[in-house]
């Protein structure tokens, strides 16, 4: 059993009304829902687009996060699975690629 | 309330609950206070409570006192999914779900009944420690301890609460009515505690049963039948104690001051218990209280059907303080001399010979029929029996009758 970081990027509901909001977050729960009964569930949050850069070595601070736009970290889930492969069938289930989130799954490196 | 709390937080988070609830109840008071109450004030301290729940949730998220990797609590670690479980979580069938459920876990086969109905006391019912302590006589520190064993058998068992599963509904749902009979009973025939705690066990009692009725999967025939029951009994308890607060035997009790409301709820409840196929000692025993409630006068009761029922009772087993009763009925039918008779198998039981009310009843008995030293004997020996002072002076009342006659 390995840790597997999936790391959303772009899309997101942030212009959407409130009933939206609550269709997606529905979606989100049952899914989430079904890794947690699985087991395959270890953890995860949503992330506010406002942020903060630190580059050149803590010389220069940005008031923004690195990425913006299609490209800016939304949020991130980690999965407990035996294999990359694994871990992309469970990530094509996010109900982020219907509000327009590209996926990225990387397994957790265990150093030492 | 509670229980859904602890469902949140797990069940060996029982203080961290009760602050939840105590703290809602607080700020309700303090709002309402200059606000006034709001049109829904249960919705409205379900919303406090959450809202203080989700607090909690947050501050402890990296902490080990709640045990985010339970399935069902790891979706309440994550904001993806938190707001929308709390939401389920409240949602009012899920509420009464969890207090049934919580309400099979304490009366979980392995707990004692004493810790059973402490528990359920504690945590379902909203007594306070000290309230539960004087409902059972006992101290403050008796009853922590006994808290302390139920949340240790919780932890360490790792029983969770849930609604059992269909084959095994009808035995633990058996246990969870002996638990509420139980607790009736400490409210209905304690002769210690104080008024109000008594019509406190008594009310939740009769909840605790209703819920119960409430549920498709518990609303069995013998949870109506104990339904009937309780409101038999509760219909009379205005008429046993006198003024003076000396006991009343049925027959000298003002049938007028029974609560005719209570009685037809009974009977509503006795005719729901009547279908299916199982017949309970709840069954046997709502039916005699219904035969008592019927009679308008002591003479009109119907002794034939009662003693049906006690003969009924003694074919499914044997026990000694229903053949006690039974007797009874035999005196009305058939004379002392029988009633005496049908006892005599008793004589040999020496724990039964331990029993006051075994003595009074053999004491009435010979009094009947002019055996005046015998019967006092009897009496003598149910007033050494029994721990009541209300049966004492009960008792002392007979004794005087009898040498008033002798003399």
């Amino acid at each position: 059993m390995n840790d597997y970081l999936m790391i959303i990027r772009g899309g997101g509901g942030l212009d959407s009304s409130p009933e939206e909001m609550q269709g997606h977050m529905a979606k989100w729960q049952k899914w989430m829902g079904g890794l947690a009964a699985a087991g395959q569930l270890g953890g995860g949050e949503p992330l506010m687009s406002e942020g903060k850069s630190i580059t050149n070595s803590g010389a220069t601070v940005l008031d923004r996060p690195l990425a913006e736009g299609k490209e800016l970290v939304g949020g991130y889930i980690i999965f407990k699975t035996d294999s990359l492969e694994a871990a992309t069938e469970l990530a094509k289930g996010c109900p982020g690629l219907q509000e327009g989130s590209d996926l990225e799954i990387r397994e957790i490196r265990k150093m030492g | 309330m509670v229980s859904v709390l602890l469902k949140i937080f797990g069940s060996n988070n029982l203080e961290l609950a009760e602050d939840v609830v105590q703290d809602a109840l607080i700020s309700a008071l303090e709002t309402w206070k200059i606000k006034g109450v709001p049109d829904n004030p249960k919705a409205w301290l379900y919303r406090a409570a959450k809202n203080k729940a989700i607090d909690i949730l947050r501050k402890e998220k990296f902490s080990e006192s709640i045990d985010f990797e339970d399935p069902e609590r790891q979706l309440l670690k994550s904001e993806y999914t938190l707001a929308n479980t709390m939401e389920q979580l409240w949602d009012d069938d899920s509420i009464k779900d969890d207090f049934l459920a919580m309400m099979f876990a304490c009366c979980h086969p392995e707990i004692s009944e004493e810790n059973q109905i402490t528990f359920i006391l504690k945590s379902l019912c909203g007594f306070s420690t000290k309230e539960v302590a004087s409902s059972f006589l006992t101290s403050e520190d008796t009853i922590s301890k006994r808290l302390y064993r139920t949340k240790e058998f919780f932890r360490k068992s790792g029983t969770r609460p849930k609604i059992p599963s269909s084959n095994e509904i009808v035995p633990r749902t058996k246990a969870v009515l002996n638990s509420i009979y139980l607790m009736f009973n400490e409210g209905y025939n304690s002769t210690h505690a104080d008024e109000l705690v008594r019509e406190d066990l008594i009310t939740q009692a009769l909840l605790l049963c209703r819920s119960l009725t409430e549920h498709e999967k518990t609303n069995l025939p013998e949870v109506y039948a104990l339904m009937a029951l309780m409101c038999f009994h509760a219909s009379r308890s205005k008429s046993r104690v006198s003024e003076e607060g000396e006991m009343v035997l049925l027959a000298d009790q003002n049938r007028n001051l029974w609560n005719q409301e209570l009685i037809t709820l009974g009977n509503q409840y006795l005719n729901q218990s009547a279908f299916g196929k199982s017949m309970s000692m709840f069954h046997l025993e709502a039916a005699i209280a219904s035969a008592h409630c019927a009679a308008q006068k002591f003479e009109d009761t119907d002794w034939k059907l009662i003693l049906n029922c006690y003969d009924q009772m003694l074919a499914v087993s044997e026990d000694p303080v229903v053949r006690i009763n039974r007797s009874i009925a035999v005196a009305e039918i058939s004379g002392a001399k029988t009633a005496l008779e049908s006892l005599k198998q008793l004589e040999k039981d020496s724990r039964i010979q331990k029993y006051y009310m075994y003595h009074s009843v053999v004491g009435e008995f010979n009094e009947r029929l002019n055996q005046h030293q015998l019967a006092r004997n009897h009496y003598e020996l149910a007033k050494r029996l029994t721990q009541s002072e209300r049966e004492k002076s009960f008792l002392d009342g007979k004794l005087k009758k009898l040498s008033h006659l002798t003399n």
